[in-house]
């Protein structure tokens, strides 16, 4: 049986379509080209001296003391970041999916955890945790009165990375949760099984591969994590910090690249036994909608202890964040509890705050709505179309979602200061601005794209069908049909986006030139000083503007998402 | 009201899908030659996973064919996308654009076409007019009925006026009455227009009630192509009669043109072009024989129930349990379970296979 010819008609088909090819043609060309190419060229430069293939390079850097610590540090700190992460968003979602709670206290408490860790810049935690905690920590120094506690090393950025992705293991947790049939656990119960038993046998087992999961991703954000360890590590340093200090102090731009090689093969790994494995069984045993509404557990020996936990848990967090604000308003935190807004007004005076965000701000805003289309894009041509090129597309962009920053970073920095190939094609995109979008662009698109395709899922293949059978060409389709229908999810990408650019830290700290001050670098440098009153302060207004763009967006979907038409019409 | 009516060819067309179990490629369809009258309404029939919803995708230019041609009039149109080709379907979704109003959903099309607004308002409320949809231009689609909706969504392929109408089951997600009173329209409409129609359907009284040709298929073969009535007397082979109606097998041997021979019995039976001698299977439809104390064929009652509308019967009849329905019980002698019973048949309502 020969299926030439309708693989070759379908191709006929595709190319009766330019704007379709041409589209197709652009995103593997952009894919290749920021994606693939920069992390090829760090295979490239850690394999090759000289034009011969050769293992010198990473003799050379696993010779390095510190390397190795380094590798093993990440482990562990990722280690068990997974596992606590995963073990306490696995406790709020039980409480929140299965005990009940209903006082408003306790769901605001809930919402704004899991809000959070989407709003604040990537470090704000372990600003807080030195300011609590810390030599001049409050709870330390003026509450224990310890003089001498060091919040630096294993156990600070343990605590910061898991108080920091905790509520992302929390949110993917209560999904999953929440569809497992209660059914299951009432038969369990029917046939005499106590309530913990329940869990450990029913429960337990149907989300093992979801915990799994949740520990999967948090390892990968651990490991990639470069803002927590560098201002909280101390001499502790994991991969992202070394490799960063191997360029930016060593200038070892091929240990540097090397290096970046082990690092990106960790989260690979990580990223494909989480995605082609868990990921599916995952979802393969907890298909089934909830038939019904769930029996929420009122004993107050289950209760009780469960809300407590969780509330202070919950409280712990929120004051950590509250402590930024703080900190930028006390003269000299720790010595003078003076109220002040003299690190405030140095922000905007002395160290060019108005150019600060305006930089941070414009960028970020340039990247939002680029990454927010092509990730509808991405998804529409993965989920609706059928070409060839559709695998690599999918691969490529969801890939990006484990390259750590610092790794991306390295990989600009080798494949563009000199050009394409060292051609000198493409390097005066280097030092600009416009490299810093496209990595903003890059480190944004795959969770656009997931959001995009999981949307598009839902919608029925054959609504585009009817309008490209109407007439419309693919281009027609996308705007008149498939935009529209997944508006929210494109506006919910765009904020999201602006969020994470202008919170992004890791890749763009080895490619900003001065010409452009960005936010999170100037808090970086200045917590680095220990000046914690300017990074404060830059924080705090860093927060106000990621948390009132999200407040924006869910007014705008309020009022133009999709659940209009029901409510105005009827 | 069509600019021109399109008959639809295809020549040899297969259509090859991977299990995705097995990973071997297998015919969703084989070797599929159709001729398509320009204004008839024609039915591809079967059980799902037969490929009629393939070959339908096929003529809109959603799948490519691996073998054969299409074409439509007499152009053909393999390597034309969807929307080049002058085809309108009528989902079984509806597939309405949620987004759009009523109005919006119907003018879809004719904005594509760039027409004149004065033009598209004209041939919308016209249209609806046509679908008994007449002042819901500004309802959304989820204020509609699951009929009404069906409505837009033929009011839509039907405003374009494309050369062949298509229909993807379309009435499988109404309730039984409201489908019986769509098919009903469907065909009054499409007789109005004066348009080419295929239409799929699992349904077979669906088919019969709506079509003047039924095209049966069977696991990617096309099985018969006829009337309705042809394929109801004339099945030309098991499946068909099996499908169309329903149908037992009586085993018997041909005697000559018009007798078979039966359990011993010879009955009246046309038998083609059989030789006489031949082992063949009988067709019996279930109304085709009446029940007697004496006639051609013995049998015994297995189960006997009223029906109202008549007395259903299982009869052993040597090795085969036949399956027979006598009309208006009421006047005739009712048999009981283990009673004897004889068969006997109306002239032309036994058919050889």
């Amino acid at each position: 049986m020969a299926k030439s010819q309708s693989a070759s008609l379908d191709r006929k088909k595709l190319l009766a379509d330019p704007i379709m090819v041409t589209t197709i043609i652009l995103l593997i060309v952009f894919l290749t080209v920021f994606i693939l190419y920069p992390l090829a060229i760090l295979l490239v430069d850690s394999f090759l001296t000289d034009g011969h293939f050769t293992m010198d390079t990473f003799k050379r850097v696993m010779a390095l003391p510190n390397f190795r610590r380094a590798i093993s540090n990440t482990l562990k700190v990722g280690f068990l970041v997974g596992i606590a992460s995963a073990l306490i968003g696995l406790l709020f979602a039980y409480v929140e999916v299965y005990v009940k709670l209903r006082t408003k206290f306790m769901e605001g408490l809930f919402k704004v955890v899991s809000m959070l860790p989407v709003v604040s810049p990537p470090f704000v935690l372990s600003l807080s945790m030195i300011m609590l905690f810390g030599k001049a920590g409050i709870i330390t120094r003026f509450l224990l009165h310890i003089y001498d506690n060091s919040v630096y090393g294993f156990w600070g950025i343990a605590i910061v990375q898991t108080l920091t992705f905790f509520p992302v293991c929390y949110m993917m947790l209560k999904g999953l949760l929440k569809n497992i049939d209660p059914s299951l656990e009432e038969a369990a119960r029917d046939m005499g099984a106590s309530r913990f038993k329940v869990f450990m046998t029913v429960t337990f087992p149907l989300i093992l591969p979801g915990l799994g999961n949740a520990f999967l991703v948090t390892f990968i954000e651990s490991s990639a994590d470069f803002a927590n360890p560098m201002i909280i590590g101390g001499s502790y340093d994991t991969l992202a910090t070394t490799i960063y200090l191997q360029i930016t102090g060593a200038y070892d731009k091929q240990g540097a690249a090397a290096m970046a090689v082990v690092l990106l093969a960790i989260t690979l790994l990580m990223f494909v036994v989480q995605k082609y494995y868990l990921e599916a069984k995952s979802t393969a045993t907890l298909s089934g909608k909830a038939s019904r509404e769930r029996m929420l557990i009122t004993d107050k020996s289950v209760t009780v202890p469960l809300t407590i936990l969780c509330s202070a848990l919950a409280l712990f967090v929120i004051i950590m964040y509250i402590c930024v604000p703080f900190g930028a308003m006390f003269r000299t935190w720790g010595y003078d509890f003076h109220l002040t807004f003299k690190w405030f007004g140095l922000v905007f005076t002395k160290y060019k705050g108005f150019k600060a965000f305006k930089d941070s701000f414009i960028l970020s805003l340039i990247s939002a709505p680029i990454t927010a289309l092509l990730s509808m894009i991405i998804s529409y041509l993965v989920v609706k179309r059928k070409f060839k090129a559709k695998g690599f597309i999918e691969a490529v962009s969801m890939l990006a979602m484990a390259v750590p920053g610092t790794v991306l970073g390295i990989g600009y920095i080798r494949g563009f200061s000199g050009g394409l190939f060292g051609s000198g094609i493409l390097q005066g995109l280097y030092g600009t601005g416009a490299i810093l979008v496209i990595v903003f662009i890059v480190r944004s698109l795959p969770t656009g794209t997931r959001s995009g395709i999981s949307a598009l899922r839902q919608i029925d293949k054959s609504i585009e069908e009817s309008a490209y059978d109407m007439g419309a060409d693919s281009f027609k389709v996308f705007m008149t049909v498939t935009l529209p229908l997944i508006k929210d999810s494109f506006l919910s990408g765009f904020v999201t986006s602006f969020v994470r650019s202008i919170t992004a830290i890791s890749a763009i700290i080895l490619l900003v030139t001065p010409s452009y001050l960005l936010i999170t670098v100037q808090i970086n440098e200045f917590a680095e000083k220990g000046s914690y009153g300017i990074a404060c302060a830059f924080a705090s207004i860093l927060i106000l503007i990621t948390y009132s763009s999200v407040l924006i967006m869910n007014l705008i979907i309020k009022h133009f998402g999709t659940s209009r038409k029901v409510t105005i019409e009827e | 009201m069509a600019k021109e009516k399109k008959g639809v060819r295809l020549e040899h067309i297969s259509k090859i899908y991977k299990d995705p179990k097995t990973g071997k490629d297998f015919y969703a369809v084989k070797d599929a030659n159709l001729e398509i009258e320009p204004g008839s309404f024609v039915t591809l029939l079967g059980p799902s996973g037969c490929g009629k919803t393939t070959t339908l995708r096929m003529i809109a230019g959603f799948e490519s064919p691996d073998e054969g041609e299409i074409y439509l009039g007499n152009e053909p149109i393999n390597a034309l996308t969807p929307n080049k080709r002058d085809t309108a379907m009528v989902f079984q979704s509806y597939a309405l654009l949620p987004h759009y109003n009523i109005f919006d959903n119907v003018a879809y099309g004719l904005k594509l076409r760039k027409l004149d607004k004065s033009v598209i308002k004209e041939k919308v409320t016209d249209i609806l007019k046509l679908v008994g949809l007449e002042g819901m231009e500004n309802r959304m689609t989820n204020q509609l009925s699951g009929g009404q909706q069906q409505r837009v969504a033929l009011a839509r392929a039907l405003v374009i006026e494309p050369g062949v109408l298509l229909f993807d089951e379309p009435l499988s997600n109404l309730d039984a009455k409201l489908r019986v009173s769509m098919r009903t329209e469907i065909r009054r409409i499409q007789q109005e227009a004066g348009i080419t129609a295929i239409y799929v359907t699992h349904d077979q009284s669906e088919a019969m009630a709506i079509s003047d040709k039924v095209i049966i298929m069977n696991k990617g073969l096309v099985e018969q192509i006829s009337t309705p009535q042809e394929a109801y007397y004339y099945p030309n082979n098991k499946f068909v009669a099996d499908f169309i109606g329903e149908a037992n097998f009586l085993n018997g041997t041909v005697k000559s043109q018009d007798v078979v021979v039966i359990d011993g019995a010879e009955v009246k039976c046309s038998t083609g072009s059989m030789e006489p001698g031949a082992q063949c299977s009988v067709v019996l439809r279930p109304e085709g024989a009446f029940l007697g104390d004496n006639g051609a064929i013995r049998g015994k009652v297995m189960y006997s129930c009223f029906m109202g509308a008549y007395q259903d019967y299982h009869i052993q009849v040597a090795d085969a349990l036949v399956k027979i329905q006598e009309y208006n019980p009421k006047n005739k002698k009712i048999y009981n379970v283990g009673d004897e019973v004889f068969l006997n048949f109306e002239d032309n309502t036994l058919y050889a296979l």
